[in-house]
């Protein structure tokens, strides 16, 4: 789960982390009047879960309170389109005014769980303000790495060899050095899978302090935080999978393709799209229908596809073995009794119950196509979607 | 032959009593597995589907000498038990649990370090031997006994393989779920050693996916150490980077969690690669009549 800058800037704080003074904003008159507390120099960004804001128009600089009035309505209620968005961009509905800082370094620092060491790994660069990706491309040895043992923790002669490494001065070092203890403790307390500083800055006053932050927070984590949980902005997902997980569909991903995919398993899931476009169409979506124990996610499934515009048929491939082909079979019976579907189905079924799944299917009233293996039914569905009959 | 587990297996099913662990150990019953023994706290004493019940994985293996345990554990407390497992020396410890904070895992792969337990999982389907064997939640009925041996991150992906060969009548050793989240306790190249050594498994078909670089680490045991024939299928190609597809370890991020990155460094190690989903058994069957 992602939250915005302002959040992750106010739970660096609240963990001891330097950051600009600054408060968010929701109107122009807001920013006005903290630009005004703030005096002097202010930097409005839009708050967005994207990367790339200024290149995009997102972060401004203003010299007085009006100013900073004025280029707050020129952001807010807008929908800001980076590298890192869809199309049509992800709307701007709060702003962070923050006091301006003169910087003289820029620096880069992170924690992730690494996979392959399986621990938390620390990484500090001298190269901040870019994209860290293209720093390990560019110049690998850049990019200095320390491992976490989760048992001891974060350790002061780690906090040196990094700090010494970015080639900061010894009275920075001690400094620097908290400030990364105090990341690590705030990415064990939270769950994060990300917790970046980019840039993390040294002033011309050479303090060291967070002038961006991106926390990511590890969603199997959440039910032990409800203080983030609440934090997530809806407003920035794609609203079908809004919608999709408010109806209790989870796993829902919208694609740009124009066949509805129901599927149980990640995998065979993402091997049904491969499938698909190998048929020569493309998938609206991916869907892992996961452990199915009644019906009601199938039924809600197909309240995803019908309000989708861009779906033209739906394609439904079930491999039982956790998951009961019986209980999915009536799924798409029920649906079709509560709504008026006219979406071309065409289904697939293997593995556990499926000859009841069969003859539930059958007996309804139900109009499908029904397709005998794996790439048949990838086919019948990209054919039915394209309105040709199978 | 097979690896793992077989018919000297006397498996422990930890969260037995709850709607998932008896559902599934009743299947496995049925398959002919061993099961000697089930863990619920709190429930030591009685009985289920036959099978003793006790309040912990110490006592269960005194009492019973089981030396594998499947666990169905809720996510929170997964670890916990995984953890109890490896405490009481059992040596493979099945995870089937979805959703375990990476945390948690963490310290899990930490306290692992320097115990001889095995870990497969979590977030999977668990493992088969056909015909002795069941250990996990897929349908016995559509595997065979024989000599290929499956390693998959995806469950049901890995039915829909076994169904295509056993339909080719091309039966399996041992078919592994490793499981779809970023730190399963067994790798590809910890099960692809597994096969290589096993006298009675003669190929092999890895089912890779998006996400990390497992596959690129198998590719390069399979150039170095395999001499065994290796199928491979990478699902995902048309996955949009950044996404979770599912599986907590199936997001693209960087390069090397491409699906063609994968798939060429599977082939330059000199892996036959399946061209979609629905031709791994019949790639195998070629495979297999080249190499016969």
């Amino acid at each position: 789960m992602k939250i915005h800058e302002y959040q992750a800037k106010a739970l660096l704080s609240e963990f001891g982390i330097p950051v600009p003074k600054g408060a968010v904003a929701s109107t122009p008159a807001e920013a006005k009047s903290i630009a005004a507390e703030l005096t002097g120099k202010v930097a409005i960004k839009a708050q967005v879960y994207a990367g790339g804001r200024g290149k995009a128009g997102g972060i401004k600089v203003s010299n007085t309170p009006e100013e900073a009035e004025k280029l707050a309505g020129q952001i807010l209620g807008t929908r800001l389109v980076t590298r890192q968005t869809a199309p049509e961009g992800v709307p701007v509905s709060k702003v962070l005014v923050e006091k301006a800082v003169s910087v003289q370094r820029e620096l880069y620092l992170s924690i992730i769980v690494d996979n392959a060491s399986r621990m938390p790994a620390m990484m500090a660069s001298e190269a901040g303000g870019m994209d860290i990706e293209e720093v390990a491309r560019v110049s690998p040895e850049k990019i200095l790495k320390v491992y976490i043992d989760p048992a001891s923790g974060f350790q002061a002669f780690q906090g040196r060899k990094l700090a010494y490494g970015m080639n900061l001065s010894p009275t920075q070092v001690r400094p620097a050095t908290r400030l990364m203890t105090n990341l690590y403790q705030l990415f064990q307390a939270k769950d994060c899978s990300l917790a970046e500083i980019n840039p993390l800055v040294v002033t011309a006053d050479g303090e060291i302090l967070a002038l961006d932050a991106k926390l990511n927070f590890d969603d199997n984590a959440l039910f032990r935080h409800s203080d983030i949980e609440q934090l997530h902005d809806v407003e920035q997902e794609d609203p079908l999978e809004v919608k999709a997980n408010e109806l209790g569909v989870k796993n829902y991903i919208k694609m740009d393709g124009n066949i509805g995919c129901m599927v149980n398993g990640a995998g065979l899931a993402m091997a049904v799209m491969d499938l698909i476009t190998k048929a020569g169409g493309r998938p609206a979506n991916f869907l892992d229908i996961g452990t199915v124990n009644n019906t009601d996610r199938v039924v809600a499934a197909f309240k995803v596809f019908t309000t989708d515009p861009s779906v033209k048929a739906v394609l439904v491939n079930i491999f039982g073995g956790i998951a009961r082909v019986d209980v999915i079979a009536q799924g798409i019976v029920e649906a079709h009794q509560q709504m008026d579907i006219r979406l071309p189905l065409v289904v697939r079924l293997a593995g556990t119950n499926v000859d009841e799944g069969k003859r539930i299917l059958a007996q309804s009233k139900i109009r499908f196509i029904e397709a005998t293996n794996f790439y048949d039914a990838a086919r019948k569905a990209v054919a039915a979607a394209k309105g040709e009959r199978n | 032959m097979s690896i793992l587990i077989d018919k000297k297996t006397r498996l422990l099913v930890q969260g037995i009593t709850g709607g998932e662990g008896s559902f599934h150990t009743q299947r496995c019953i049925e398959y002919g597995t061993r099961v000697v023994a089930g863990v619920t706290p709190g429930k030591g004493g009685s009985e289920t589907l036959g099978v003793p019940v006790f309040n912990t994985v110490e006592t269960a293996v005194k009492k019973t000498g089981a030396n594998a345990s499947l666990i169905f554990v809720p996510a929170a407390f997964a670890a916990d038990a995984i953890l109890e497992a490896a405490d009481a020396g059992i040596p493979l410890v099945v995870c089937i649990t979805e959703g375990i904070p990476i945390l948690d895992m963490v310290m899990v792969h930490n306290y692992l370090k320097d115990k001889s337990t095995r870990l497969i999982g979590p977030n999977c389907p668990g493992l088969i031997s056909p015909g002795k064997c069941k250990a996990g939640l897929m349908a016995g009925e559509i595997h065979l006994p024989g000599n290929v041996g499956v390693v998959s991150r995806s469950g049901t992906l890995t039915y829909e393989t076994v169904a295509q060969l056993t339909g080719l009548g091309i039966g399996q050793s041992t078919c592994v779920g490793i499981g779809g989240d970023p730190l399963p306790g067994s790798t590809f190249v910890d099960i692809l050693e597994l096969f290589q050594k096993d006298k009675d498994t003669r190929s092999v078909v890895l089912i890779g996916e998006i996400g990390g670089t497992a596959e690129q680490e198998a590719a390069k045991f399979i150039k170095e150490k395999m001499t065994k024939p290796v199928v491979a299928f990478v699902a995902g190609a048309t996955a949009p980077p950044g996404r979770r597809m599912g599986h907590a370890g199936a997001i693209i991020s960087g390069s090397s969690g491409r699906a063609s990155e994968k798939i060429a460094a599977l082939a330059a190690a000199g892996a036959t690669i399946a061209p979609s989903p629905a031709e791994i058994g019949t790639t195998v069957k070629k495979v297999l009549e080249t190499n016969s």
